[in-house]
Protein backbone atom coordinates (compact mmCIF):
# COMPACT_ATOMS: atom_id res chain seq x y z
CA UNK A 1 0.00 0.00 0.00
CA UNK A 2 1.30 3.42 -0.97
CA UNK A 3 1.62 6.30 1.44
CA UNK A 4 0.53 9.79 0.43
CA UNK A 5 1.37 12.68 2.75
CA UNK A 6 -0.17 16.13 2.30
CA UNK A 7 1.41 19.06 4.13
CA UNK A 8 -1.00 21.91 4.82
CA UNK A 9 -4.73 22.04 5.57
CA UNK A 10 -5.58 25.04 3.47
CA UNK A 11 -7.84 24.95 0.43
CA UNK A 12 -5.38 23.08 -1.81
CA UNK A 13 -4.25 20.44 0.69
CA UNK A 14 -7.77 19.76 1.92
CA UNK A 15 -9.20 19.26 -1.57
CA UNK A 16 -6.34 16.94 -2.58
CA UNK A 17 -6.71 14.82 0.55
CA UNK A 18 -10.47 14.53 0.11
CA UNK A 19 -10.28 13.70 -3.59
CA UNK A 20 -7.66 11.03 -2.94
CA UNK A 21 -9.75 9.54 -0.16
CA UNK A 22 -12.72 9.45 -2.52
CA UNK A 23 -10.93 7.96 -5.49
CA UNK A 24 -8.31 5.61 -4.04
CA UNK A 25 -9.41 2.44 -2.26
CA UNK A 26 -8.21 1.99 1.34
CA UNK A 27 -5.98 -0.88 0.22
CA UNK A 28 -4.38 1.31 -2.45
CA UNK A 29 -3.18 4.20 -0.35
CA UNK A 30 -2.99 5.60 3.15
CA UNK A 31 -3.66 9.34 3.11
CA UNK A 32 -2.24 11.55 5.83
CA UNK A 33 -2.66 15.31 6.12
CA UNK A 34 -0.39 17.30 8.43
CA UNK A 35 -1.50 20.74 9.56
CA UNK A 36 0.11 22.85 12.24
CA UNK A 37 -3.12 24.25 13.70
CA UNK A 38 -5.85 21.78 12.79
CA UNK A 39 -7.95 24.79 11.81
CA UNK A 40 -9.09 25.62 8.29
CA UNK A 41 -9.22 29.34 7.66
CA UNK A 42 -11.13 31.11 4.87
CA UNK A 43 -8.70 33.91 4.10
CA UNK A 44 -10.81 35.89 1.56
CA UNK A 45 -13.02 36.83 4.50
CA UNK A 46 -10.26 38.73 6.32
CA UNK A 47 -10.98 41.97 4.50
CA UNK A 48 -14.60 41.82 5.66
CA UNK A 49 -13.44 41.41 9.27
CA UNK A 50 -11.40 44.61 8.90
CA UNK A 51 -14.42 46.53 7.64
CA UNK A 52 -16.76 45.14 10.27
CA UNK A 53 -18.88 43.02 7.96
CA UNK A 54 -17.96 39.54 9.20
CA UNK A 55 -17.44 37.85 12.52
CA UNK A 56 -13.99 36.20 12.51
CA UNK A 57 -15.50 33.03 14.00
CA UNK A 58 -17.30 32.46 10.70
CA UNK A 59 -13.96 32.14 8.91
CA UNK A 60 -12.51 29.25 10.91
CA UNK A 61 -13.54 25.61 11.13
CA UNK A 62 -11.97 22.43 12.43
CA UNK A 63 -10.00 20.79 9.65
CA UNK A 64 -11.11 17.38 10.92
CA UNK A 65 -14.73 18.21 10.13
CA UNK A 66 -13.85 19.09 6.54
CA UNK A 67 -11.89 15.93 5.83
CA UNK A 68 -13.21 12.56 4.80
CA UNK A 69 -13.02 10.03 7.62
CA UNK A 70 -10.28 7.94 6.13
CA UNK A 71 -7.88 10.88 5.84
CA UNK A 72 -5.59 10.67 8.85
CA UNK A 73 -5.11 14.17 10.29
CA UNK A 74 -1.96 14.92 12.26
CA UNK A 75 -1.90 18.27 14.04
CA UNK A 76 1.81 18.99 14.08
CA UNK A 77 4.39 21.00 12.22
CA UNK A 78 6.58 19.56 9.48
CA UNK A 79 10.12 20.72 10.28
CA UNK A 80 12.19 18.87 7.69
CA UNK A 81 11.56 17.22 4.35
CA UNK A 82 14.09 14.57 3.33
CA UNK A 83 13.53 13.85 -0.39
CA UNK A 84 16.37 11.33 -0.62
CA UNK A 85 14.86 9.05 2.01
CA UNK A 86 11.23 10.01 1.32
CA UNK A 87 10.60 11.18 4.85
CA UNK A 88 8.94 14.11 6.58
CA UNK A 89 10.10 14.99 10.10
CA UNK A 90 7.55 16.53 12.45
CA UNK A 91 8.18 18.85 15.40
CA UNK A 92 6.59 16.53 17.94
CA UNK A 93 5.34 13.40 16.24
CA UNK A 94 6.87 10.47 14.39
CA UNK A 95 8.81 10.60 11.13
CA UNK A 96 6.43 10.04 8.22
CA UNK A 97 7.39 7.97 5.16
CA UNK A 98 5.86 8.84 1.84
CA UNK A 99 5.59 7.53 -1.67
CA UNK A 100 4.06 10.78 -2.85
CA UNK A 101 4.28 14.08 -0.98
CA UNK A 102 2.08 17.12 -1.62
CA UNK A 103 3.41 20.41 -0.25
CA UNK A 104 0.52 22.84 0.13
CA UNK A 105 1.76 25.02 2.95
CA UNK A 106 0.82 28.43 1.61
CA UNK A 107 2.77 31.65 1.84
CA UNK A 108 4.29 32.89 5.08
CA UNK A 109 3.94 36.43 6.41
CA UNK A 110 7.31 37.78 7.50
CA UNK A 111 6.70 41.30 8.90
CA UNK A 112 10.15 41.33 10.54
CA UNK A 113 11.79 41.51 7.11
CA UNK A 114 10.84 45.18 6.79
CA UNK A 115 12.15 47.31 9.68
CA UNK A 116 9.44 49.49 11.15
CA UNK A 117 6.62 47.42 9.68
CA UNK A 118 5.32 46.04 12.97
CA UNK A 119 5.18 49.45 14.68
CA UNK A 120 3.83 51.37 11.72
CA UNK A 121 1.64 49.24 9.49
CA UNK A 122 -1.89 47.90 9.54
CA UNK A 123 -2.96 44.94 7.44
CA UNK A 124 -5.75 42.41 6.93
CA UNK A 125 -3.69 39.33 6.01
CA UNK A 126 -4.45 37.49 9.26
CA UNK A 127 -7.48 37.44 11.54
CA UNK A 128 -5.50 39.26 14.24
CA UNK A 129 -4.31 41.88 11.75
CA UNK A 130 -7.83 42.39 10.40
CA UNK A 131 -9.25 42.83 13.91
CA UNK A 132 -6.54 45.37 14.77
CA UNK A 133 -7.25 47.26 11.54
CA UNK A 134 -10.95 47.27 12.34
CA UNK A 135 -10.23 49.04 15.61
CA UNK A 136 -7.90 51.52 13.92
CA UNK A 137 -10.53 52.34 11.28
CA UNK A 138 -13.20 52.87 13.92
CA UNK A 139 -10.94 55.39 15.66
CA UNK A 140 -9.78 57.15 12.50
CA UNK A 141 -11.36 60.56 12.18
CA UNK A 142 -9.52 61.98 9.20
CA UNK A 143 -6.13 62.22 7.53
CA UNK A 144 -4.13 60.46 4.88
CA UNK A 145 -4.27 56.69 4.44
CA UNK A 146 -1.62 55.07 2.29
CA UNK A 147 -2.46 51.67 0.86
CA UNK A 148 0.43 49.64 -0.53
CA UNK A 149 2.36 46.36 -0.41
CA UNK A 150 5.65 45.71 1.36
CA UNK A 151 7.04 43.58 -1.46
CA UNK A 152 6.18 41.28 -4.33
CA UNK A 153 4.99 38.56 -4.63
CA UNK A 154 2.04 38.62 -2.25
CA UNK A 155 -1.21 36.71 -1.87
CA UNK A 156 -4.30 37.84 -3.78
CA UNK A 157 -2.85 40.52 -6.09
CA UNK A 158 -6.10 42.56 -6.30
CA UNK A 159 -6.47 42.76 -2.49
CA UNK A 160 -4.74 46.12 -1.90
CA UNK A 161 -6.70 47.92 -4.64
CA UNK A 162 -9.86 46.24 -3.34
CA UNK A 163 -8.95 47.55 0.12
CA UNK A 164 -8.59 51.09 -1.26
CA UNK A 165 -12.15 50.82 -2.66
CA UNK A 166 -13.43 49.44 0.64
CA UNK A 167 -11.85 52.35 2.52
CA UNK A 168 -13.66 54.79 0.26
CA UNK A 169 -16.98 53.00 0.85
CA UNK A 170 -16.39 52.71 4.61
CA UNK A 171 -15.62 56.39 5.16
CA UNK A 172 -18.41 57.50 2.82
CA UNK A 173 -20.88 55.54 4.94
CA UNK A 174 -19.28 56.96 8.08
CA UNK A 175 -19.87 60.46 6.66
CA UNK A 176 -16.25 61.63 6.85
CA UNK A 177 -15.00 60.76 3.36
CA UNK A 178 -14.17 64.43 2.74
CA UNK A 179 -11.73 64.32 5.66
CA UNK A 180 -9.94 61.18 4.44
CA UNK A 181 -7.36 61.11 1.66
CA UNK A 182 -6.78 57.65 0.18
CA UNK A 183 -3.52 57.20 -1.72
CA UNK A 184 -2.73 53.87 -3.37
CA UNK A 185 0.94 53.14 -4.09
CA UNK A 186 1.36 50.37 -6.65
CA UNK A 187 4.66 48.49 -6.97
CA UNK A 188 3.96 47.87 -10.64
CA UNK A 189 3.40 49.89 -13.80
CA UNK A 190 -0.35 50.27 -13.17
CA UNK A 191 -2.77 50.20 -10.26
CA UNK A 192 -4.16 46.74 -11.02
CA UNK A 193 -1.72 43.89 -11.70
CA UNK A 194 -3.61 42.47 -14.70
CA UNK A 195 -3.33 44.81 -17.67
CA UNK A 196 -6.75 44.20 -19.29
CA UNK A 197 -8.52 44.92 -16.01
CA UNK A 198 -6.49 48.01 -15.15
CA UNK A 199 -8.74 50.53 -16.98
CA UNK A 200 -11.75 49.29 -15.00
CA UNK A 201 -9.98 49.82 -11.68
CA UNK A 202 -8.47 53.16 -12.74
CA UNK A 203 -11.97 54.36 -13.57
CA UNK A 204 -13.20 53.33 -10.12
CA UNK A 205 -10.26 55.13 -8.49
CA UNK A 206 -10.98 58.35 -10.42
CA UNK A 207 -14.72 58.18 -9.69
CA UNK A 208 -14.14 57.72 -5.97
CA UNK A 209 -11.23 60.12 -5.60
CA UNK A 210 -8.61 57.49 -4.78
CA UNK A 211 -5.21 58.91 -5.65
CA UNK A 212 -2.61 56.55 -7.11
CA UNK A 213 1.12 56.42 -7.75
CA UNK A 214 2.76 53.66 -9.76
CA UNK A 215 6.21 52.09 -9.46
CA UNK A 216 6.40 52.49 -5.71
CA UNK A 217 8.35 49.58 -4.21
CA UNK A 218 8.81 50.08 -0.51
CA UNK A 219 12.38 50.63 0.63
CA UNK A 220 11.81 51.77 4.21
CA UNK A 221 9.31 53.04 6.76
CA UNK A 222 10.02 55.76 9.29
CA UNK A 223 7.42 55.13 12.02
CA UNK A 224 8.45 58.21 14.04
CA UNK A 225 8.01 60.64 11.16
CA UNK A 226 5.20 58.58 9.60
CA UNK A 227 6.87 58.46 6.20
CA UNK A 228 7.23 55.63 3.69
CA UNK A 229 9.94 55.62 1.00
CA UNK A 230 10.47 53.60 -2.18
CA UNK A 231 13.51 52.13 -3.92
CA UNK A 232 12.50 54.38 -6.83
CA UNK A 233 13.28 57.40 -4.62
CA UNK A 234 9.87 58.77 -3.61
CA UNK A 235 8.68 59.47 -0.05
CA UNK A 236 5.11 60.03 1.16
CA UNK A 237 3.73 60.96 4.59
CA UNK A 238 0.80 59.07 6.10
CA UNK A 239 -1.54 59.12 9.06
CA UNK A 240 -2.45 55.47 8.59
CA UNK A 241 -0.32 52.97 6.69
CA UNK A 242 -2.26 50.01 5.31
CA UNK A 243 0.45 47.76 3.93
CA UNK A 244 0.32 44.13 2.82
CA UNK A 245 3.11 42.44 4.82
CA UNK A 246 6.21 40.88 3.24
CA UNK A 247 5.77 37.24 2.20
CA UNK A 248 8.10 34.25 1.88
CA UNK A 249 7.61 30.59 1.05
CA UNK A 250 7.04 27.91 3.69
CA UNK A 251 9.65 27.65 6.45
CA UNK A 252 10.07 23.88 6.19
CA UNK A 253 10.70 24.27 2.45
CA UNK A 254 13.45 26.79 3.16
CA UNK A 255 14.87 24.82 6.09
CA UNK A 256 15.03 21.69 3.93
CA UNK A 257 16.92 23.49 1.17
CA UNK A 258 14.06 23.04 -1.29
CA UNK A 259 13.15 26.70 -1.87
CA UNK A 260 14.46 29.44 -4.12
CA UNK A 261 15.82 32.73 -2.79
CA UNK A 262 12.36 33.75 -1.55
CA UNK A 263 11.62 30.32 -0.13
CA UNK A 264 9.19 29.51 -2.95
CA UNK A 265 9.11 25.89 -4.08
CA UNK A 266 10.33 25.49 -7.69
CA UNK A 267 7.46 23.66 -9.36
CA UNK A 268 6.57 22.75 -12.95
CA UNK A 269 3.69 25.02 -13.87
CA UNK A 270 1.86 22.30 -15.83
CA UNK A 271 2.48 19.01 -13.99
CA UNK A 272 2.81 20.67 -10.55
CA UNK A 273 5.63 18.27 -9.71
CA UNK A 274 8.55 19.97 -8.03
CA UNK A 275 11.47 20.52 -10.36
CA UNK A 276 13.94 18.71 -8.10
CA UNK A 277 11.81 15.70 -7.10
CA UNK A 278 9.08 14.23 -9.28
CA UNK A 279 7.50 12.38 -6.34
CA UNK A 280 6.86 15.69 -4.58
CA UNK A 281 4.08 18.00 -5.75
CA UNK A 282 3.91 21.74 -5.13
CA UNK A 283 0.46 23.21 -4.73
CA UNK A 284 -0.84 26.73 -4.24
CA UNK A 285 0.79 29.79 -2.73
CA UNK A 286 3.98 28.06 -1.57
CA UNK A 287 5.19 27.42 -5.13
CA UNK A 288 6.98 29.62 -7.66
CA UNK A 289 4.53 29.01 -10.51
CA UNK A 290 3.63 32.24 -12.34
CA UNK A 291 -0.02 32.59 -11.35
CA UNK A 292 -1.79 34.63 -8.69
CA UNK A 293 -1.22 33.38 -5.19
CA UNK A 294 -4.86 32.71 -4.36
CA UNK A 295 -7.23 30.09 -3.08
CA UNK A 296 -8.85 29.91 -6.51
CA UNK A 297 -5.57 28.90 -8.14
CA UNK A 298 -4.95 26.31 -5.41
CA UNK A 299 -8.49 25.00 -5.92
CA UNK A 300 -7.91 24.30 -9.62
CA UNK A 301 -4.37 23.01 -9.08
CA UNK A 302 -5.58 20.57 -6.42
CA UNK A 303 -7.59 18.61 -8.98
CA UNK A 304 -4.55 18.20 -11.21
CA UNK A 305 -2.41 17.06 -8.28
CA UNK A 306 -5.09 14.57 -7.19
CA UNK A 307 -5.35 13.14 -10.73
CA UNK A 308 -1.58 12.75 -10.93
CA UNK A 309 -1.23 11.15 -7.50
CA UNK A 310 -4.01 8.64 -8.33
CA UNK A 311 -2.21 7.75 -11.58
CA UNK A 312 1.14 7.39 -9.80
CA UNK A 313 -0.32 5.18 -7.07
CA UNK A 314 -1.88 2.92 -9.68
CA UNK A 315 1.25 2.82 -11.82
CA UNK A 316 -0.48 4.59 -14.67
CA UNK A 317 0.77 7.41 -16.87
CA UNK A 318 -0.11 10.76 -15.28
CA UNK A 319 -1.48 13.09 -17.95
CA UNK A 320 -3.22 15.86 -15.99
CA UNK A 321 -1.93 19.35 -16.65
CA UNK A 322 -2.71 22.63 -14.90
CA UNK A 323 -3.68 25.27 -17.45
CA UNK A 324 -3.03 28.23 -15.15
CA UNK A 325 -6.71 28.83 -14.46
CA UNK A 326 -7.55 31.42 -11.83
CA UNK A 327 -10.91 32.95 -11.00
CA UNK A 328 -10.95 36.21 -9.15
CA UNK A 329 -13.81 38.12 -7.51
CA UNK A 330 -13.37 41.74 -6.46
CA UNK A 331 -15.67 43.83 -4.26
CA UNK A 332 -15.46 47.49 -5.25
CA UNK A 333 -17.85 48.72 -2.55
CA UNK A 334 -21.33 50.22 -3.06
CA UNK A 335 -22.61 46.66 -3.78
CA UNK A 336 -20.65 46.56 -7.01
CA UNK A 337 -18.05 44.03 -8.03
CA UNK A 338 -16.59 42.06 -10.88
CA UNK A 339 -15.20 38.63 -11.57
CA UNK A 340 -12.76 37.31 -14.11
CA UNK A 341 -11.27 34.03 -15.14
CA UNK A 342 -7.98 33.62 -16.94
CA UNK A 343 -5.26 31.05 -17.59
CA UNK A 344 -1.78 30.73 -19.11
CA UNK A 345 -3.11 31.21 -22.63
CA UNK A 346 -6.04 33.55 -22.07
CA UNK A 347 -5.64 36.87 -20.29
CA UNK A 348 -8.65 38.19 -18.38
CA UNK A 349 -11.37 39.99 -20.31
CA UNK A 350 -12.19 43.44 -18.90
CA UNK A 351 -15.25 42.79 -16.77
CA UNK A 352 -18.26 45.04 -16.26
CA UNK A 353 -18.69 46.42 -12.76
CA UNK A 354 -22.04 45.17 -11.54
CA UNK A 355 -24.32 44.13 -8.70
CA UNK A 356 -24.10 40.61 -10.13
CA UNK A 357 -20.31 40.63 -9.71
CA UNK A 358 -20.71 41.68 -6.08
CA UNK A 359 -23.36 39.02 -5.41
CA UNK A 360 -21.02 36.43 -6.97
CA UNK A 361 -18.38 37.21 -4.37
CA UNK A 362 -20.89 37.05 -1.50
CA UNK A 363 -22.20 33.71 -2.79
CA UNK A 364 -18.70 32.26 -2.78
CA UNK A 365 -18.09 33.53 0.74
CA UNK A 366 -21.31 31.82 1.78
CA UNK A 367 -21.02 28.61 -0.24
CA UNK A 368 -17.30 27.94 0.23
CA UNK A 369 -17.62 25.60 3.19
CA UNK A 370 -20.21 23.38 1.54
CA UNK A 371 -18.67 23.16 -1.89
CA UNK A 372 -14.94 23.75 -2.01
CA UNK A 373 -12.97 21.80 0.66
CA UNK A 374 -14.78 18.59 -0.23
CA UNK A 375 -13.66 18.87 -3.84
CA UNK A 376 -17.29 18.86 -4.97
CA UNK A 377 -16.72 21.82 -7.31
CA UNK B 1 21.58 36.33 -11.60
CA UNK B 2 19.23 34.92 -14.26
CA UNK B 3 15.47 35.12 -13.66
CA UNK B 4 13.42 33.02 -16.07
CA UNK B 5 9.92 34.54 -16.14
CA UNK B 6 8.91 33.12 -19.51
CA UNK B 7 5.26 32.08 -19.64
CA UNK B 8 4.31 34.63 -17.02
CA UNK B 9 1.89 37.36 -18.03
CA UNK B 10 2.89 40.92 -17.40
CA UNK B 11 3.62 42.11 -14.69
CA UNK B 12 5.12 38.77 -13.60
CA UNK B 13 8.52 39.41 -15.26
CA UNK B 14 8.70 42.91 -13.76
CA UNK B 15 7.84 41.49 -10.34
CA UNK B 16 10.67 38.99 -10.77
CA UNK B 17 13.07 41.81 -11.65
CA UNK B 18 12.06 43.91 -8.64
CA UNK B 19 12.53 40.86 -6.41
CA UNK B 20 15.93 40.22 -8.03
CA UNK B 21 17.10 43.82 -7.63
CA UNK B 22 16.27 43.72 -3.93
CA UNK B 23 18.38 40.61 -3.46
CA UNK B 24 21.30 41.68 -5.70
CA UNK B 25 24.38 43.61 -4.64
CA UNK B 26 25.31 47.01 -6.12
CA UNK B 27 27.15 46.42 -9.37
CA UNK B 28 25.59 42.99 -9.94
CA UNK B 29 24.03 42.13 -13.30
CA UNK B 30 20.52 40.73 -13.40
CA UNK B 31 19.10 39.04 -16.45
CA UNK B 32 15.34 38.60 -16.84
CA UNK B 33 13.83 36.36 -19.51
CA UNK B 34 10.32 37.28 -20.58
CA UNK B 35 8.00 36.05 -23.30
CA UNK B 36 5.45 38.76 -22.57
CA UNK B 37 5.44 41.69 -24.97
CA UNK B 38 4.41 44.11 -22.20
CA UNK B 39 7.84 43.65 -20.60
CA UNK B 40 9.45 45.56 -23.48
CA UNK B 41 7.94 48.77 -22.20
CA UNK B 42 7.44 47.93 -18.49
CA UNK B 43 10.96 46.78 -17.67
CA UNK B 44 12.99 49.65 -19.27
CA UNK B 45 10.50 52.17 -17.82
CA UNK B 46 10.91 50.80 -14.30
CA UNK B 47 14.71 50.48 -14.60
CA UNK B 48 14.94 54.15 -15.58
CA UNK B 49 12.57 55.26 -12.82
CA UNK B 50 14.42 53.24 -10.18
CA UNK B 51 17.77 54.64 -11.32
CA UNK B 52 19.40 51.41 -12.45
CA UNK B 53 21.13 50.76 -15.76
CA UNK B 54 19.50 49.00 -18.72
CA UNK B 55 22.50 47.24 -20.23
CA UNK B 56 20.65 45.67 -23.12
CA UNK B 57 17.61 43.89 -24.52
CA UNK B 58 18.35 40.79 -26.58
CA UNK B 59 15.70 39.14 -28.75
CA UNK B 60 15.70 35.33 -28.70
CA UNK B 61 13.31 32.83 -30.24
CA UNK B 62 9.99 33.45 -28.50
CA UNK B 63 11.32 35.60 -25.70
CA UNK B 64 13.59 38.51 -24.83
CA UNK B 65 16.49 38.76 -22.41
CA UNK B 66 16.73 41.97 -20.39
CA UNK B 67 20.12 42.70 -18.86
CA UNK B 68 20.09 45.18 -15.98
CA UNK B 69 22.86 46.44 -13.71
CA UNK B 70 22.04 47.42 -10.14
CA UNK B 71 23.82 50.74 -9.67
CA UNK B 72 22.70 51.95 -6.25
Amino acid sequence: MKKVVVLGGGVGGTIVANLLAKRLRPDEAEITLVDSSGKHVYQPGFIYVAFGKTNPKKLVRDERRLLRKRVKLIIDEAVKIDPLNHKVHLAKGPVLDYDRLVIALGARLVPDELPGYKEAAQHFYSIEGAQKLRGALENFNGGKIIVTVASVPYKCPPAPSEAACQLDYYFTKKGIRDKVEIHYLSPLSRVFPLEPVNPVVEKIFVKHNIKSTIFFNVESIDPAKKMVSSIEGETFPYDMLLMIPPHRGAKVVEDSGLGDRGGWLPTDKYTLRTKANSDIFGLGDCTDIPVSKSGAAAHFEAKVVADSVVADVRGEQATAKYDGRVTCYCDAGYHKGFSMTFDYEHPPVPPPLSLRGWIGKQMINFGYWMLVPSGRV
Amino acid sequence: MVLDARGSFCPGPLMELIRGIRQAKVGELIEVWSSDSGSRSDIPFWVQKAGHQMVGIYEEAGYARFLIKKVK
